[in-house]
């Protein structure tokens, strides 16, 4: 029988609140349907147990050293105070402070958002990834700590809660444990967001203790901020890599591509997440091939920032948020481009386009447009030509929950692949109803300890069974298969799920963007753009 | 001296209930503009709301007029708000117990205004009867099935929530004592309720009587001596009063706050464009002072999110 754990539990200190267990996992459909064929979660090193706090599960994802005392601990739990405080004061947090307010104060705790969220799914129900119980403990503080202050009646209207270090340790991983992908708000018949509540704590530990993934603000927002890219690449390596991938791209098409750097006067600003240039090179070049088919006037830029679309931010940090989504901004402002379109990168999409639509003002406040909807202009205007029979491999498509869910660009990708994929089938459920990929809020790039191993076999499973049964009659490796992913986080996740699961090697199933598809049946370009290996 | 006092405490529940709505309303249209945070399907997109897609999936977005839908927004709250269509949906099992209960209270709702309507008709002498004309007839019947049913439905379901909260230990682990004296309130009303009108106002015309001295400050009465309540009456009268003065008080509050929830929230899609409203507010907001303690901020309480935006990690890291 699985351990029951109740909301005040997590106050209580033990060396785990829950554990994770292989055989407590949703079962997987075939070919991985017995436990065996999957690989085992790796446990965490003793000695990341004895640095790092872990005291929630059998994983970490911010490696919050332990304190040293009780004085320590002590200070710590007075700064979360302090934060939690500063979240709902109008000034500290006027960017989230009516949506957080609504969902601190009117849940029902009726579950129904439960079912909703596929890390709860695919855990086997483990109690402490229900998007309610962190939802709950952080109410439960909050009414106690900044609503009533105590009182004789709070614990009997709120519930109980205790206040101290292993209750702050626990809830600042517990917040890493969501992938923010609203799939659980969206079922909530109050409106209830227990993703934000997520994204908010995340905020609470970073803006007010420094606290947050090394992956998401030193190693990401910081070095973003400071040499123009988290992948660390500044003007002339990312000019210097781009020309390779010119090269390559020019020799695969038959065509001359050279990409426009900072040209003044451009209509477009074309702005990529970096990672593409790094790990996935076709995917920028391919974009160039059809830009430069098409005849349009655009340009990158070599600015900070500018040649980089992510904003991690966006995941936790408002502060971090406004600095790259400004610097974003003044790229596009200083070329004097009519619009900046966002590569195929989903966070990097809702980010400019959406939540920094109340932060750019005046000359910044530059139009964004997702390259989707570009894209199916070029395709159906007949600028871009195609052969669809070139596709004629079964194509299913992922859809980035920052894209969809949270930007309503549901269509402008499947009339696409409706058009130059012949056998193209959706995955279900899909649009504003899909699952995560498992990476969402940063956990694509985040695989410190053993938590890639987390993603794998939980976070990712829902998507995993989704492609399986995506392409259910055709998984014999002698049929090629391809995911389409327009997103590049949801792409590093891919990369990994499907390694993990060895699913290129057993199954033949790969996984790639838009961009290299429509690459790939232009009829102006050489046949056989798609390489046809995992990478 | 009773029948007075009763009159004061209706009175005054109506009051709190009100204000409660009006205050509660008021402070959250007042917390300053947020990023946006919506989430689609965004029902009052004209022609994409039926798949979830958004203006956004326009070339060139910003030059086009963008189709907003009342009728979309309708089709999407009234069977939302009446039939729990969302529950419905997603959580079949409660909506079995949930339904009961809130259709139960739209119905109690709808058998205080039909109490209202008879209170006035009977205190301008119009009578309420199952023999009177067809505005009295249409009332005494409307007022017994919609009571009875209000009543019915309310208590089942109110008896259903409560058995899932005790023995359901998903449920029970998340309920708070105040959940359970919530729900308990809601039980005792009902049944109290139930048992005057089956013992002693079978055809709710006491209650009908009540209202129309409650519409009339006391003053009027289907009868010319005013009706003595029974215990049991006055007893479903006093409850019923605290229940409203209670319930805006409490996270039931829902009813309403989901309003903005929907609209400030969910399905706020409106674009800062250049020059507008949106733009003013933005420039307003940004100029709020920042505490936020950790490094790369260093918020002392003087600097704006303007000067936090532009400034570096590094800058701050060295202060």
């Amino acid at each position: 029988m699985k351990k029951r754990i109740k909301v005040e539990d997590i106050s209580k200190p033990s060396p785990k609140l829950a554990e994770l267990r292989k055989e407590d996992f949703k079962p997987l459909p075939p070919p991985f349907e017995k436990l065996e064929s999957t690989p085992d979660f790796a446990p965490l090193s003793e000695k990341s147990r004895e640095k790092y706090e872990s005291s929630l599960d059998d994983t970490i994802a911010v490696s919050i050293p332990k304190p040293e005392n009780k004085q320590e601990e002590d200070e710590l739990v007075a700064k979360f105070l302090s934060g939690l405080q500063k979240l709902f004061s109008k000034e500290d947090n006027w960017t989230f402070l009516q949506p957080l307010l609504l969902s601190m104060d009117h849940c029902a705790t009726c579950h129904t958002c439960s079912d909703a969220c596929h890390i709860y799914e695919a855990s086997g129900k483990n109690p402490i990834y229900r998007p309610a119980y962190r939802s709950e403990v952080f109410r439960r503080l909050y009414k106690k700590y900044v609503k009533s202050k105590g009182g004789l009646l709070q614990s009997w209207r709120d519930g109980e809660i205790e206040l101290n270090w292993t209750t702050v340790a626990r809830l600042a991983e517990l917040s890493y444990r969501c992938n923010l992908c609203r799939r659980c708000a969206q079922t909530c018949p109050i409106g209830v967001d227990n993703g934000l509540i997520a994204r908010e704590i995340r905020k609470l530990f970073s803006q007010e203790m420094g606290i947050a993934a090394k992956e998401l603000h030193e190693n990401g927002s910081v070095l973003q901020l400071k040499v123009g890219s988290s992948t660390g690449m500044n003007k002339a390596v990312v000019k210097d890599n781009v020309e390779f991938i010119d090269e390559d791209v020019s020799e695969m098409t038959g065509m001359t591509i050279e990409t426009p750097w900072d040209k003044a006067g451009a209509d477009i600003l074309l702005i990529h997440n970096a990672g593409e240039i790094m790990a996935w090179p076709m995917n920028p070049g391919a974009f160039a091939v059809i830009f430069e088919s098409a005849g349009l006037s655009w340009t990158m830029s070599s600015e900070i920032a500018g040649y980089d679309g992510i904003n991690y931010g966006l995941w936790y940090d408002d502060a971090q948020f406004a600095r790259v989504a400004i610097k974003h901004a003044e790229a596009a402002r200083k070329l004097g481009v009519k619009k900046i379109i966002l590569g195929e990168c989903g966070h990097a999409h809702k980010a400019l386009t959406v939540i920094a639509d109340r932060v750019l003002t005046g000359d910044l406040n530059i139009p964004r447009e997702s390259s989707m909807v570009t894209l199916e202009d070029l395709i159906f205007s007949g600028r871009i030509k195609v052969d669809p029979e070139r596709n004629d491999f079964p194509v299913t498509l992922h859809d980035p929950c920052n894209l969809v869910r949270l930007m309503g660009v549901v269509e402008p990708q499947r009339r696409i692949l409706r058009h130059i994929a012949p056998k193209f089938r959706e995955m279900e459920p899909h649009g504003v109803h899909n699952y995560c990929c498992g990476g969402g809020s940063g956990f694509a790039i985040m695989s410190g300890h053993n938590f890639s191993d987390w993603r794998n076999q939980i976070s990712g499973r829902k998507k995993l069974e989704q492609i399986l049964n995506a392409f259910k009659d055709e998984l014999d490796p002698s049929i090629k298969k391809f995911v389409c992913t327009p997103c590049s986080n949801c792409k590093g996740q891919l990369r990994d799920l499907f390694t993990y699961y060895d699913l290129w090697e057993k199954h033949s199933i790969l996984y790639d963007g838009l961009v290299e598809l429509i690459v790939n049946c232009m009829t102006d370009v050489k046949p056989g753009f798609i390489e046809w290996e995992m990478h | 001296m009773v029948d007075l006092m009763l009159l004061v405490l209706s009175y005054i529940s109506a009051v709190v209930f009100l204000t409660g709505i009006l205050w509660r309303a008021v402070k959250i249209s007042r917390l300053p503009m947020h990023l946006r945070w919506e989430l689609y399907p965004v029902a009052h997109d004209k022609d994409r709301a039926s798949y979830g897609g958004s203006y956004l999936e326009e070339p060139d977005w910003w030059t086009k007029p963008r189709k907003s839908s009342l009728a979309g927004e309708l089709k999407v709250m009234i069977p939302e708000i009446f039939l729990l269509a969302g529950v419905w949906e997603h959580n079949r099992k409660h909506w079995f117990r949930s339904f009961p209960f809130h259709f139960g209270l739209y119905l109690l709702a709808g058998l205080v205004i039909l109490l209202l309507a008879g209170g006035i008709a009977t205190a301008t002498g119009i009578t309420v009867s199952k023999v009177s004309g067809p505005m009295g007839k249409t009332l005494y019947h409307l007022t017994y099935a919609v009571g009875y049913a209000g009543l019915g439905l309310g208590l089942l379901g109110t008896a259903a929530l409560l058995a899932r909260r005790v023995f359901d230990q998903d449920y029970n682990e998340y309920t708070k004592k105040a959940d359970y004296f919530n729900l308990a309130f809601f039980l005792v009303t009902f049944a109290a309720a139930l048992v005057a009108h089956a013992v002693a106002d079978a055809d709710f015309a006491v209650l009908r009587d009540y209202f129309s001295r409650l519409v009339t400050f006391g003053l009027s009465s289907a009868n010319a001596e005013p009706t003595s309540l029974t215990v049991l009456s006055a007893v479903e009268i006093v409850l019923a009063s605290l229940l409203l003065a209670y319930i805006p008080l409490t996270h039931m509050s829902h009813f309403f706050t989901k309003w903005f929830m929907y609209h400030d929230i969910r399905w706020s899609d409106e674009p800062n464009l250049l020059g507008g409203k949106i733009e003013q507010q933005v420039t307003d907001v940004l100029q709020y002072p920042v505490s936020w303690s950790a490094s790369h901020i260093r918020g002392d309480g003087k600097k704006t999110w303007v000067d936090v935006a532009i400034s570096s990690v590094e800058e701050n890291e060295e202060q």
